[in-house]
């Protein structure tokens, strides 16, 4: 466990999946590709680290949490919609303006969905903790009803998602095109990232939780209620997971009612590369998918998809229980 | 019995508990009082019950029949985060410790909150365990299998606790480490009465003054330390200790 190679192995898996495609690619398009490969890395590391630490904490495989996802991101489209008609913000020549009106759009699709999390978790949840098998069923069951209900609220057809003006459009450095918005969304996830961190070491609200992600039954012989603690994790990976809709639906311009069971399948590969429960473990994981997914689907596109596949298979061969263990 | 003493209230009075792991019926009428000022250690074989009574006084299991009453108050029906919080400290047989968490973390988590008190109470925790202000910021699984023990039993100590319940701590030690573990439990046994669950002899003895045996999941004798010493018919009957 504690050798130099394998305390090592994360951070070198990293940077040769990161330079390798350099031997194959121009620098140029290589630095295009970084960058979108980064953006959608971030992405699934916001909805993949709401997984992770709700399996890390309560031992809960939920699978409705594509669906959250698709929930977020079609608030998040109705809010900015509603808040544009009052405002104007989206369209404005303000940046300033134009990032209020996303943020407020993530707030309301976050909030929202917590909500929406929680009375999953009370209603559906509760009565199997401790069944994995259980889980799977119920919560494959919750996914469908939810996606349906996206279906009955806002119809069946795709939309297409606003995107504030000043978030369109490239830069050009030194001749190489990088797109506005990926930026934003590197940005945004790191921001969420260390925040994430930061609560879950050095605030002792995060100390319990990752007490109780070790031992559960010791946090409450020391007088604290594990079930609150526990409804609000759900809270926040529902909010992650709504943020990551929001923002994965300005990413692809669009948004449709199975987004959510799409998206899922890759933030499963990726909690389970950076080991359930983790969430430094997550944005490393995401990373290595969002890079290599953009890498392979330049050079041989139909690899693409397979390329995640293989990464999962290649690091559990090694390292069964995921690159980070839990609490990290 | 006790004309001259002065008759205190039990701390603790647990009376003709039963309870249930799964099917099992693991605690068939286990009774016992605790009085103040007292380490009172439970004896018996393994598997006679004395894990299981410990982590139903907790409220990890609750008892089909009986009662316990901590300060006159019951508190059998209560959650285990409730009953921490009435003031009673738990150190489970396996000890508990957060591997993953610092020291320093692992008391955070123990503290009801922090505050003045807390400080000065972590200033006796050094007091009694030293090594542990060594290890402050180290990460607890790296501690060795006594240090591990130091910081289960000294965890509960940082709040206001007026009973600790500690579960088997000379389990896996050296002697040695055992001799230390004892002079540290005399020492903080001035801020709280104790439960002593001991397979060790020689540390019940040392440290116990009053001791009930427990055998096939009910108490069946109890009396003083000191009684037991001597009696080489009851120590061998059911606790296998001859000589
Ligand atoms: N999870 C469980 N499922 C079924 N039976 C159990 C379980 N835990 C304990 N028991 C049974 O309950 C009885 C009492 O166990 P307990 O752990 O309280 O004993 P103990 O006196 O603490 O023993 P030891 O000295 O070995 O720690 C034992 O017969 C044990 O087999
Ligand atoms: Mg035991």
């Amino acid at each position: 466990m504690d050798s130099p190679w394998k305390k090592w192995f994360p951070t070198l898996m990293v940077f040769a999946i990161f330079l390798s495609p350099l031997l194959l690619i121009s620098p140029k398009t290589y630095i295009t590709l970084t960058i979108s490969g980064l953006a959608m890395g971030m992405l699934l590391f916001l909805v993949a680290s709401g997984f992770s630490l709700i399996f890390g904490l309560l031992s809960v495989l939920n699978l409705a949490h594509g669906a959250l996802f698709t929930w977020g991101a079609y608030i998040g489209f109705t809010s900015f919609g509603l808040i544009n008609q009052w405002t104007g913000w989206g369209g404005s020549e303000s940046i300033f303006l134009n990032i209020t009106i996303f943020l407020l759009a993530l707030l309301t699709a976050g909030l929202l969905v917590a909500l929406l999390g929680v009375i999953t978790e009370r209603l559906v949840i509760r009565p199997v903790y401790g069944s994995h098998l259980f889980q799977i069923f119920i919560t494959v069951g919750a996914m469908i009803v939810l996606e349906e209900l996206v279906r009955i609220v806002w119809g069946p057809n795709d939309e297409v998602m606003p995107v504030p003006i000043s978030f369109m459009g490239s830069y050009d450095l030194f001749d190489v095109v990088v797109s506005k918005y990926p930026l934003i969304a590197i940005a945004m996830g790191l921001i969420i990232y260390f925040v994430i961190l930061m609560i879950l070491r050095k605030t002792k609200l995060g100390t319990i939780v990752r007490a109780g992600v070790e031992n559960p039954e010791m946090v409450q012989v020391m007088g604290h209620n594990i079930y609150r603690y526990f409804t609000g994790v759900f809270a926040v990976g529902s909010a992650l997971a709504a943020i990551g809709g929001g923002m994965w639906a300005t990413f692809v311009k669009s948004i449709h009612p199975a987004m959510g069971g799409e998206v899922i399948i890759f933030a499963l590969i990726v909690a389970i590369i950076g080991g359930l429960g983790s969430i430094t473990g997550s944005v490393v994981g995401a990373l290595l998918v969002g890079l290599s997914y953009n890498y392979v689907a330049y050079l041989v596109p139909k690899a693409a998809l397979g390329i995640t596949m293989l990464l999962l298979v290649v690091i559990l061969s090694i390292r069964p229980t995921g690159l980070f263990s839990e609490g990290t | 019995m006790a004309e001259v003493e002065p008759v205190d209230e039990p701390i603790l009075k647990v009376e003709r508990i039963h309870s249930l792991i799964g099917k099992h019926h693991v605690l068939q009428g286990v009774s016992f009082q605790v009085d103040p000022g007292k380490v009172t250690v439970l004896l018996g074989r393994n598997g006679a019950g004395k894990s299981t009574t410990l982590r139903t006084i907790m409220g990890l299991l609750s008892p089909s029949q009986g009662t316990i009453r901590f300060k006159e108050q019951a508190i059998h029906h209560m959650k285990p985060y409730e009953i921490s919080r009435l003031g009673i400290g738990f150190v489970p047989e396996d000890r508990g410790i957060f591997n993953l968490l610092t020291v320093e973390e692992n008391f955070r988590v123990a503290m009801h909150q922090e505050n003045g008190k807390t400080r000065e109470r972590m200033e006796t925790v050094f007091h009694i365990f030293p090594d542990l202000k060594k290890f402050w910021k180290a990460t607890a699984g790296n501690l060795s299998g006594g240090q591990k023990q130091m910081l289960a039993i000294a965890r509960p100590l940082v709040n206001r606790n007026e009973l600790l319940l500690i579960d088997e701590p000379s389990k896996g030690l050296a002697p040695i480490i055992i001799d230390h573990l004892i002079d540290s439990i005399n020492k903080l046994k001035e801020f709280t009465v104790v439960i002593l669950v001991e397979q060790n002899f020689y540390m019940a003895s040392s440290l116990g003054s009053d001791f009930y045996l427990f055998d096939d999941g009910r108490t069946v004798h109890h009396g003083q330390m000191e009684e037991l010493v001597q009696n080489e018919e009851l120590k061998k009957k059911y606790l296998g200790i001859s000589g």
